[in-house]
């Protein structure tokens, strides 16, 4: 759980995993295009690789191979353990 | 001075001609053998005396890692400019070109990127006002 905590407390990694909602399937160029064009987030490449590393670890993207290309995907399934250890007016029925 | 040639490192010449004209639409300027190789150049039907792109072999050995490690990282060698990208994605699509990024809004500009099959992912731009 502390990886996923850790992962989304910061607000670059954030707006990956808002842009990834957006559209799945992003290769590292696509995001790294997104987050200096509609966030101003004008990080290098290489800091954008190391949030995905961590976006990754936690489960909270999904990197598939495709011969020579890479691509990132959103998975919001470990997001259900924050919901279930604090519950909502929704998931606490 | 002005920049009259661009060029990109292809695996294979002859493939790489009939992609770029038969697939991308461009015209041969240049093809020329040159010992082993040959010098191709093609230009834009839109502007044949404009810039030429010239189609050169990738045989120096560092090249290969360096398009290989752009390519896994979704990065075009280069761009070219369209008036329509969605349009450009449509069709060349339909002609089985593979995209690695679909038509993207940012906000000045409409990209897409695809493979040109000889080892290079390139780009290809609508300026938009914004």
């Amino acid at each position: 759980m502390d990886d996923l905590y850790k992962a989304i407390a910061d607000p670059t990694r954030r707006a990956i995993l808002d842009e990834l909602v957006e559209r799945d399937e992003q290769s590292l160029f696509e995001l790294c295009g997104r987050l200096i064009m509609k966030h101003g987030i004008s990080s290098s490449r290489q800091a954008i690789s190391q949030h995905l590393e961590i976006l990754e670890s936690a489960g909270l993207i999904i990197v598939r191979r495709e011969g020579r290309y890479k691509f990132h995907s959103f998975n919001g399934e470990p997001l259900k353990a924050i919901a279930k250890r604090w519950p909502t007016n929704e998931t606490r029925r | 001075m002005r920049i009259s040639m661009s060029s990109v490192p292809v695996d294979d010449q002859a493939k790489a001609l009939s992609f770029y004209t038969e697939k991308l639409g461009f015209q041969t300027k240049h093809d020329i053998p040159l010992g082993e190789h040959r010098w191709i150049t093609v230009v834009s039907p839109e502007d044949p005396d404009g810039t030429e792109l010239a189609l050169e072999p990738d045989e120096h050995p560092a090249v290969r890692p360096f398009k290989s490690a752009l390519v896994a990282d979704g990065i075009p060698f280069t761009a070219f400019a369209v008036e329509d990208t969605a349009a450009e994605h449509e069709r060349l699509e339909a002609l089985g070109v593979r995209f690695t990024q679909k038509p993207t809004d940012l906000g000045t500009v409409i990209t897409a990127v695809f493979d040109d099959t000889c080892g290079n992912l390139i780009m290809i731009m609508q300026e938009t006002s914004g």
